[in-house]
């Protein structure tokens, strides 16, 4: 087991460094000159020399590569250009924002799938079944970005009830979690209607199992069987799902807060963009593919740990 | 005894082909020209002149969904054929050649995984401005990936059949093999996995171009029209109504027929119904 999980971390840092490597050649090395895409097109020849020196684009790429990794392992992940100060203050200011929308819309998917997929397990070919597999077919089909229109549309301009977008800052609690609930139940309700089918599969294959007509025959309710008996055993597939819906969560959240104008990370990638800081995109790019390896990696060993029948051959 | 088709295929295969149609319909056809602007007649109620009414700048409602329908298409098309093209050759490479040269493809597109669609978009605007053909590259790219693997794990079961064996008695190359046998056989797998991926592109092509990072002006497109809807959406709130329904139809089918085609050719891959 710890050869297992010493074996994944060593895999976890090499898949890190190749993902840098890669994300490093698309913003350096492929053809133009990031001086002129900052600077534009009719910057002077002095101004475009003072900032590739200062950008350290007159070193040859593998040196700028190593020194942005060394520099970034220690905290300085370069200055952003358009906000003029240092590009791991600015994430700083952010990070709060992201992080509270990713991890209230992943309790709000998981507890939302794990109802609607017992639920329909429970109910199998039946109509609360047919109703639960319909929604999630659409909901896969619906995109996160139009689904968070329409909220707006029923509850902040026809009800009148929450904000359409905007974020007042934490020192209101109350007035920040109105303004985060369209936005949380808009990334969970798109998310849960994948991992509710997955729930109801699970539970599905686990409830044909002679274990489980042993323990309502011996007179456990139906409910505390679903619940204690079926889903510790079918949540290995489960936990997989959610590690991977955990990077398209966190994706999700750089389209929904700038569905929201939310000012969390989602929203400085793109003021980056559109103000061509480059340093900034980059470090925010490496950061959003990293949380996404990350996530990878910690399923892989939940995984082991769930199903100790994985142990033995790993 | 046959079994009748699934109704996921049904329903998908009617609905993609719904697309399908409107999308040709509307390179010779579209009610009005989707870019002529006639500001006298903005916002207009859905009626005979323009079924779902006009824009803020006059325009055909109908004729910007019909058109940005056949845009839609193309991106899926073009990135899921280039990533499906790659994909495939590295996956029959990586079977074929087995050893080192199958490790390090199958690692390479482990790491392909760690970027979604939306990720390499944002790089690949951030260094050549946004653009819907750096919004087809970024698609396919991670395309290659899906595919590889898809590929890879079907064309490993065909090398262990005795008439590969018998082709390499006969003296035919692993590329030759590849070609001629492998690839015939991994038909359905593949072509199961683009329908999916087909539904894939729309939707990442539809969030591209709303987030400003595909489709630019005035290149009809749902998720751009969804976006200048938003901006609207106390004045015509109807305008944000129909793209997305259009998105929804479209993945809906495309995905319904993947799902469809799966459980058609391959019946143990389908799920507990």
């Amino acid at each position: 087991m710890a050869f297992f999980i010493f074996r994944r971390c060593v895999g976890f840092v090499l898949t890190l460094l190749a993902v840098s490597v890669v994300v490093f050649a698309v913003m350096n090395i492929l053809p133009g000159d990031p001086a002129l895409t900052i600077l534009g097109l009719d910057a002077s020849e002095d101004a475009l020399a003072a900032l590739r020196a200062q950008l350290g684009l007159n070193d040859p790429a593998p040196v700028r590569y190593v020194s942005w990794i060394v520099n970034a392992v220690q905290g300085d992940l370069g200055r952003s250009h358009s906000f003029g100060v240092p590009v791991f203050g600015l994430i700083g200011e952010r990070l709060g924002m992201t992080v509270a929308l990713a991890v209230s819309g992943m309790v709000v998917t998981v507890a939302l799938a794990l109802v609607m997929g017992i639920g329909a397990a429970s109910n199998h070919r039946r109509f609360g079944d047919w109703g639960v597999m319909f929604l999630s077919q659409i909901g896969i089909a619906m995109p996160a970005f139009w689904l968070s229109i329409l909220l707006v549309l029923l509850f902040a301009v026809k009800l009148r009830w929450l904000p359409p977008g905007g974020f007042p800052g934490w020192d209101d609690p109350v007035a920040a979690i109105r303004a985060l609930i369209l936005p949380t139940v808009a990334l969970a309700l798109v998310q849960s209607a994948v991992l509710a089918r997955v729930t109801r599969s699970s539970a599905l294959e686990v409830m044909r199992l002679d274990y489980v007509r042993t323990a309502r025959a011996s007179g456990f309710s139906r409910q505390r069987v679903l619940w204690r008996h079926v889903l510790p055993n079918a949540l290995a597939p489960i936990v997989t799902i959610v590690g991977m819906q955990f990077a398209s969560v966190v994706t999700g959240a750089i389209v929904i807060e700038n569905v929201f104008y939310l000012p969390g990370l989602g929203r400085l990638i793109f003021q980056s963009i559109a103000n061509r800081d480059l340093p900034t995109v980059q470090a925010l790019v490496m950061m959003f593919a990293a949380i996404v390896v990350a996530a990878n990696f910690i399923v892989d060993i939940l995984y082991a740990l769930i199903d100790p029948r994985l142990k033995g051959r790993m | 005894m046959r079994r009748p088709l699934p109704v996921n295929l049904m329903i998908g295969a009617a609905l993609a082909a719904l697309v399908l149609l409107v999308a040709f319909v509307s390179v010779f056809w579209t009610p009005y020209d989707h870019a002529a602007m006639n500001i006298p007649a903005k916002f207009q109620e859905p009626g005979a002149a323009h079924w779902l009414g006009t824009d803020q700048l006059g325009r055909d409602v109908v004729s910007q969904l019909m058109a940005a329908a056949a845009n839609s298409m193309t991106v899926a098309l073009v990135a899921v054929l280039i990533g499906g093209s790659i994909g495939v050759s590295l996956g029959l490479l990586a079977s074929a050649l087995g050893g080192w040269v199958e490790d390090l493809v199958m690692r390479v597109a482990d790491i392909g995984f760690a970027f979604p669609a939306l990720l390499f978009a944002i790089m690949l605007a951030a260094v050549f401005g946004p653009s819907l053909t750096n919004a087809v590259l970024a698609i396919a790219f991670i395309n290659i990936p899906v595919f590889a693997r898809v590929a890879r794990a079907a064309a490993n079961q065909i090398w262990t059949l005795d008439y590969v064996t018998a082709a390499r008695a006969a003296g035919i190359g692993v590329f030759g093999i590849s070609r001629d046998h492998v690839l015939p056989n991994i038909a359905a797998p593949v072509i199961v996995q683009a329908t999916i991926e087909f539904a894939v592109a729309i939707l990442a092509e539809a969030a591209l171009s709303y987030l400003g990072l595909g489709a630019q002006p005035p290149s009809p497109s749902w998720g751009r029209m969804l976006a200048e809807a938003q901006t609207l959406i106390y004045l015509a709130p109807q305008l944000a109504i129909y793209p997305g329904l259009c998105i929804m139809i479209a993945v809906l089918g495309f995905g319904l027929l993947g799902d469809g085609l799966r459980d058609v050719t391959d019946p143990r891959l389908s799920r507990v119904r």
